[in-house]
């Protein structure tokens, strides 16, 4: 098993090329309406004639050569891809070739985000596998004059049991590919996947332990320059600039302004780092200089007299609250925090006469490709867009403003050039996880039901900062879900479970709140809510009641829910991007302060491609729900945050996690999405058991500043 | 502007730049070994760690100026073929998910076990807190430590 990184779609061609003849299937993974593979000739490959989207390639040396088109920052899709292609095609996995695919048109959903890859692709791409074996198997059968039916494929080869005859994959290759293409095939029965839900090792884990130039960071262009940007902070604007100091220090070609932006042209990152320094600018105000303290007093004038957008409404809430035997009110607030991938922004732009070249790391490389036309008014089809691997991405990446950055600059100074973020550019620059305060209050009945609901989320630049469809919503006779918005000059962007990765914690806390309140056991309380959502469902309901249910009675098993003696548990569970996740935290005092030993985490992700992959996705989704809950935040002074680098924003570190078990439900579902769904209930699981250990309750992230973390002197 | 010349992966190789430099980008904008990663800049990650003379060093504030003779290594001359037991390991383990900061997490973790073959997990913590993985893969880093140092 191999992977390789292509430069262009022409390298592949030259490659397949190489390999001399044999079976090209080009299909369209992606798009609904031409999921059926054809053949494509070698000669049409050769001249670029190429009407699809993705290759699946059979050279005569049996070597299977598989692109993956979505954008690899750490979610693993360029293994998991490529693995449910080759279960259906029966290939040896030890012969398959992985390529990192070029944005391409015939591409449908080329980006990575909203967990939703393996769930968009997965019947295309058992389709395109499964079509190839079917033309081998034909190609074989015609071969020895057998029917079909009688002849199996497995691990690269196509067998006729009775005779014992056999061939390889690129013996047959060439015959196959003047197969008719068959418009409908058998997909396998999951009871026989041998690669899929197995532990199969990252495709470029050789690449990455040698530092061999993967990521957009390790770009080179023979004739390229490095550039910098300096950028005014949130509510300034560029008023002027003096850059003859800047200009006069070695390395540096030029210093050009655009957009509000000063940029340093140099022939070295380091110059141009040195350089930017020495910038004389002058800023004047364009907006409101918002600090975090403006922004704590908005929260709550805002909270009781902002204008909110209704989002769901069911049944009489005032009516619930009057009548109530007991109300129960919890407020909860996060700050700023940054993606802050270990890969800062960076991009390359080559903008000529005859075109525009980009290369690096994006999550979204139609979109860009779209902005740089639109914003230098030349044609998609001018435009190529290469992908790099991305080191991380987090959301970050979504947003292409480095990508554009680049395409300006290089069309102003006419060279190829390569832009780089520093980290303080990163964590400075915007695109934030939105500030959001939420309040929650609860209406018991005499018994302890729930008898009414309200939430209401006032969010900086959050949009929409409720989820109002999902849990408890259809659960409740009376409920009220509304939000009000604070416009800001500081920027917002999706942050890994956008929304629900502080939502969570607050629901999933004030939950914990309200079965105190009503003397419920949590576990016990969740699971009759579903089943009042059952037996008599409120409203829309837009999640799987049953798949909820079987995670929390999963987690409270595997947890030991209830009969632990020695530590204090605290549950969480979530629904997002189509999966479900329940977690148990175990928490103990030590020295007078909680700490986390160990979280459960129970997830159904419906079909699990690659096994440690999923495992993967979910210690890391906890790693960094429970991270940036107890120790990140960006605050604050007039538009300028007052944390740059990683020696005032604090990461999670080594010694800081818990022990994580993981589990899966093994229900047979098509994949739901696994990049985000396990963070979210991070927060309110850990959150739970600390109220549970010290009888405080943690309402505002990071949770590191509250009382229970502060030693008693 | 000063000529250095540098002892990297077993090489004399040379570059025309300031004093003040630091060795990562030497490494990474002159010398072509980009797999030593800049992130944080200011020495807080160790995605830039490098041995200077078998020293787990950050490399983006040690300046070019400072390495005078030493021996520098960095992932790419970690072992000739990439097998040394910590690649192996992280093969084995599957540790990375993004990868970037993987090259000074091995880089970091060499040198340790070079001074100490057999650490403890407690040992391997205390010198692993200081790189940061962004992606929280830090139990398999840890547990690919271990796995190294049992095959050294």
């Amino acid at each position: 098993m191999t992977s390789k990184t292509t430069n262009s779609r022409r390298d592949f061609l030259k490659m397949t090329a190489l390999t001399g003849g044999g079976l090209v299937l080009g299909f369209n993974w992606f798009s609904a309406e031409a999921s059926v593979p054809e053949v494509i000739s070698n000669s049409a490959m050769a001249a670029g004639n190429i009407g699809f989207n993705s290759y699946l390639s059979i050279a005569t040396d049996g070597t299977v050569t598989i692109m993956s088109p979505n954008p690899e920052l750490g979610q693993n899709i360029i293994t998991s891809f490529p693995m449910v292609v080759a279960e259906e095609l029966e290939a040896d996995w030890k012969k398959v070739k992985v390529l990192q695919a070029n944005l391409d048109n015939k591409f449908d959903r080329q980006l990575t985000g909203g967990s939703g890859a393996v769930p968009h692709s997965w019947k295309l791409l058992r389709n395109a596998g499964a079509t190839a074996k079917f033309m081998l198997i034909a190609a074989a059968a015609k071969q020895w004059s057998v029917p079909s039916a009688e002849c199996t494929a497995a691990n690269g080869f196509v067998l006729h049991s009775r005779t014992g005859k056999k061939l390889s994959f690129g013996d047959l290759a060439e015959a196959a590919s003047k197969i008719p293409v068959p418009a409908t095939v058998q997909l396998k029965d999951r009871k026989d996947f041998k690669l899929i839900g197995k532990s199969v090792r990252n495709v470029e884990n050789h690449k990455i332990v040698t530092g061999k130039p993967l990521f957009g960071m390790d770009f080179y262009r023979e004739g390229m320059v490095y550039a910098m940007i300096q950028r005014p902070s949130f509510g300034m604007k560029l008023k002027s600039f003096d850059a003859a100091i800047t200009k006069a220090m070695p390395g540096i070609i030029d210093v050009v302004s655009f957009n509000n932006n000063v940029a340093v042209i140099g022939k070295s990152t380091w110059e141009i780092l040195k350089a930017r320094k020495l910038l004389k600018i002058d800023y004047e105000k364009d907006a409101d200089l918002e600090s975090t303290e403006d922004h704590d007093k908005l929260f709550l004038s805002l909270m009781d007299n902002g204008e909110a957008t209704v989002r769901r409404k069911d049944g009489d809430v005032d009516a619930a609250f009057k009548n109530a035997a007991k109300v129960i009110k919890g407020e909860y607030q996060c700050p700023f925090i940054s993606h802050s991938p270990m890969e800062p922004m960076n991009f390359f732009a080559d903008v000529r006469a005859d075109g525009v070249e980009l290369v690096g790391p994006t999550q979204t490389p139609a979109r860009a490709r779209a902005e740089v036309s639109q914003l230098l008014k030349i044609p998609e089809d001018k435009i190529t867009l290469q992908l790099t691997r991305l080191g991380g991405g987090f959301g970050r990446r979504l947003k292409n403003d480095f990508v554009t950055e680049a395409a300006e600059l290089s069309s102003i100074i006419k060279k190829p050039v390569k832009l780089i973020w520093s980290k303080e550019d990163d964590m400075t620059g915007g695109t934030y996880r939105p500030a959001v305060r939420y309040r929650f209050e609860a209406a018991l009945d005499s018994t302890g039901n729930l008898t009414g609901y309200k939430l209401r989320g006032v969010g900086i630049n959050s949009g929409n900062s409720t989820r109002e469809h999902n849990f408890p919503s259809g659960a409740i006779d009376n409920l009220l879900i509304d939000s009000v918005e604070h416009k800001s000059p500081i920027t917002t962007g999706a942050w890994r479970a956008p929304i629900t990765n502080f939502l969570a914690f607050a629901e999933q806390a004030f939950l914990d709140e309200v079965a105190h309140a009503a003397g419920k056991d949590p576990v016990q309380f969740r699971l009759d809510l579903l089943a009042k959502a059952k037996r008599s469902p409120v409203g829309e309901i837009r999640y799987d009641i049953n798949r909820m249910e079987s995670v929390i009675k999963m987690a409270a098993e595997k947890s030991g829910w209830g009969k632990k003696k020695d530590v204090s548990q605290g549950f969480s569970v979530y629904f997002s991007h189509l999966s479900y996740v329940a977690q148990v935290a175990d928490v103990i005092m030590r020295n007078g302060l909680p700490v986390v030993k160990k979280i459960y985490a129970v997830s159904d992700c419906g079909q699990v491609v690659a096994h440690n992959g999923a495992v993967h996705q979910v210690m890391g989704g906890v790693v960094d729900g429970l991270g940036h809950a107890m120790y990140s935040k960006l605050s604050f002074r007039d538009g300028v945050a007052d944390q740059n680098n990683y020696n005032t924003y604090r990461l999670i570190k080594m010694k800081e996690v818990p022990e994580i078990e993981t589990h899966f439900v093994d229900n047979g579902i098509d994949p739901t999405g696994l990049g985000e769904p396990a963070l979210p209930p991070t927060g309110g699981a850990v959150a739970n058991a600390i109220f549970k250990a010290t009888g405080k309750r943690l309402r505002n992230q990071p949770f590191i500043e509250e009382d229970v973390f502060k030693t008693v002197s | 502007m000063a000529i250095y010349k540098l002892q990297v992966n077993g090489k004399t190789l040379q570059a025309d730049v300031e004093a003040d430099t630091p060795l990562l980008w030497v490494l990474r904008d002159h010398l072509g070994l980009v797999g030593t990663k800049y992130a944080c800049g200011i020495a807080q990650c160790g995605s830039c760690t490098v041995h200077v003379n078998g020293s787990a060093t950050r490399s983006c504030v040690y300046p070019v100026s400072a390495v005078g003779n030493s021996q520098v290594i960095t992932i790419e001359g970690l072992s000739e073929k990439g097998d040394h037991p910590l690649q192996q390991a992280w093969d084995e383990i599957d540790v990375s998910q993004c990868g970037y900061c993987q090259a000074g997490q091995i880089m970091t973790a060499a040198a340790l076990l070079k001074q100490n073959p057999k650490p403890s997990m407690d040992e391997i913590e205390v010198t692993m807190n200081g790189n940061i993985c962004r992606c929280g893969a830090y139990h398999r880093i840890r547990d690919a430590v271990k796995l190294a140092s049992s095959k050294i």
